[in-house]
């Protein structure tokens, strides 16, 4: 029993990395139908950023992950602007092969640039204690990427649920040509949407460099991907549905890898989002219930 | 007031709208209407801004709006009620009303007109809560309505708001309407209910396969043979 709530509470803080990058996916997805498969790269962008900031700058964590939202939030909308906008109005196909096509671009040219080759968080980025509560070891690694994520997840909700641009990025993903009848200008909101998904994207990427130390500039491939399943685990286009499914994938992760051989990890993985789907094709929150950004 | 020359508009190769002319005078009541496929929608449409005209010009208040995007559009004073009421279902009925002010920063202002609007709907008051979604398609349609209200618009542009409604409703829609305009709102009104619609009109165009085939006032056209014929039911 100790045994498995240490590996949930291990789990919690990959799940919220999971989450952070899963809702980016689907609010995108939700305002244009988009799979943005370079979104895993934009949370790498965010991880070299929020290094530099800390490694050459000499800035304190949070300093390095604002940097990293900030920037990755222009990135994300000059994304959108010169590769997806064009293709509004085409197949969803061709938006998707550009979708790739922007994912190896930021892959190969971080390569370029900063060479193929990892690098390790500093170690002052983040000071590693860890703390023992009822048996239960927890790492200020753990705590620090969970509780600022979670807070990055209750401003975005309170973003969505209350703020007039919030709504109207709600208004804008249910029915493009009744937004602009209201007054909307629909592409600023589609751009809001890029910004708020790719800093979120980026912040996880800083967390990524916390938790894993290392980053890379193919890092963002796998937990892109396992954010993507989570996306569509808790229902594409759902706001919560995304956070659930980000802690879902997380915890499982954790869980087989614990229990079983982190080998199997992914397969497990996939495979419990393969039965989810089979039973329930639209995701965990379903349509029904579901409030699409 | 608003001044639509002889506006060509295509869907692709589709000739949707042919030299359509319309004007619509401040304080009235102008209804245009037609059968399925007509061309009505796409007229509101192409007022708002929704599609460009391929030539023509449409004008309000003197202002050139074929090259003004939607959104501005509404800034002019120019409010949609869009074909098949187009609520947003996953917002509650409050969030919708909000939209419909997107645009407004006067606050005070707002407030009274959310009190007028609940006013007129008092079953929207009562369901501020609910998704717009869940609502009967009659609520619906007051939805939309007090959606485009919020704007505070000059112009109210109105796409078959009897649509798919009990005869009961209907007759209300259209009380509502005619009470929007006495209070000082210009009203271009499409329909495909013609009675009601020329009874409560001042003008009228008969559109056909995307031209005006007739016009006049509501009592010329509720007296031509043709009209009789075609959309009076004998
Ligand atoms: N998006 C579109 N693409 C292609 N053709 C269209 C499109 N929308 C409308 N049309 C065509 O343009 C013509 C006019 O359509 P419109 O919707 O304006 O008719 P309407 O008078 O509003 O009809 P209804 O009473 O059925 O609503 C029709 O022939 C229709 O098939
Ligand atoms: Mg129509």
């Amino acid at each position: 029993m100790q045994e498995f709530l240490q590996q949930m509470v291990n789990g919690l803080s990959l799940g919220a990395i999971y989450a952070l990058i899963a809702l980016g996916y689907t609010m995108v997805y939700g305002i244009i139908m988009l799979i943005n498969f370079a979104h895993g790269d934009i949370m790498m962008v965010g991880a070299y950023i929020g290094f530099f900031a800390v490694a050459v700058l000499g800035t304190n964590i949070f300093v390095a992950m604002a940097l990293a939202m900030v920037t990755c939030a222009v990135l994300g909308v000059v994304i959108e602007k010169v590769a997806y906008k064009p293709l509004r109005n085409s197949t969803r196909i061709a938006a998707l092969i550009t979708a790739i096509g922007v994912s190896l671009f930021l892959e190969y040219t971080t390569i370029f640039f900063l060479t193929p080759n990892q690098r390790v968080y500093p170690a002052e980025a983040f000071p590693v204690t860890n703390y023992h509560v009822m048996g239960l070891t927890l790492s200020s690694k753990d705590i620090f990427v969970f509780v600022s994520a979670v807070v990055l997840m209750i401003i975005l909700q309170y973003i969505i649920k209350r703020t007039k641009t919030g709504k109207a990025m709600r208004a804008v993903s249910l029915d493009k040509e009744a937004a602009m009848l209201m007054g909307i200008n629909v592409d600023k909101t589609i751009s809001i949407t890029f910004a708020i998904g790719s800093a979120l994207a980026a912040a996880a990427g800083v967390m990524m460099g916390i938790y894993y130390n290392s980053i890379n500039p193919l890092m963002g491939i796998i937990p892109g991907l396992k954010a993507f399943v989570a996306a569509v685990l808790g229902g594409i286009g759902i706001v919560p549905g995304a956070m659930v499914g980000g802690f879902v994938m997380g915890i499982l992760e954790t869980l087989v890898s614990g229990y079983g051989s982190s080998l199997y990890r992914d397969a497990v993985a996939f495979g419990v989002l393969i039965i989810i789907l089979l039973i329930k094709p639209t995701g965990l929150f379903g349509k029904n219930t579901g409030e699409k950004v | 007031m608003l001044e639509v020359q002889e506006i060509d508009v295509y869907y692709g190769a589709i000739h949707a709208l042919k030299k359509l002319s319309i004007s619509v005078e401040e304080g009235s009541i102008v209804t245009l209407i037609g059968a399925n496929g007509a061309g009505k929608t796409t007229t509101l449409k192409t007022i708002s801004g929704l599609l460009r005209p391929r030539s023509g010009s449409i004008k309000f208040k003197n202002q050139e709006l074929t090259n003004v995007p939607p959104e501005k559009i509404v800034g002019l004073g120019i409010c949609h009620v869009p074909e098949g009421r187009r609520v947003f279902p996953s917002m509650t009925v409050m969030e919708n009303l909000e939209m419909g002010a997107y645009l407004r920063k006067d606050k005070k202002q707002i407030a009274k007109d959310l009190e007028t609007v609940f006013a007129r709907f008092p079953r929207l008051k009562e369901r501020q809560k609910q998704l717009a979604g869940t609502l009967s398609g009659g609520e619906q349609q007051m939805l939309a309505i007090g959606r485009a209200l919020m704007a505070n618009p000059q112009l109210l542009l109105m796409d078959e708001p009897s649509m798919g409604l009990a005869p009961l409703l209907v007759k209300e829609i259209f009380e509502i309407i005619k009470d929007i305009n006495a209070r000082g709102t210009t009203i271009l009104l499409v329909e495909q209910n013609a009675n009601m619609a020329l009874s409560i009109a001042d003008k009228a165009y008969v559109i056909e396969t995307g031209e005006i085939v007739l016009q006049g006032t509501a009592q010329e056209l509720m007296n031509s043979e043709q009209v009789k014929k075609a959309y009076l039911g004998g």
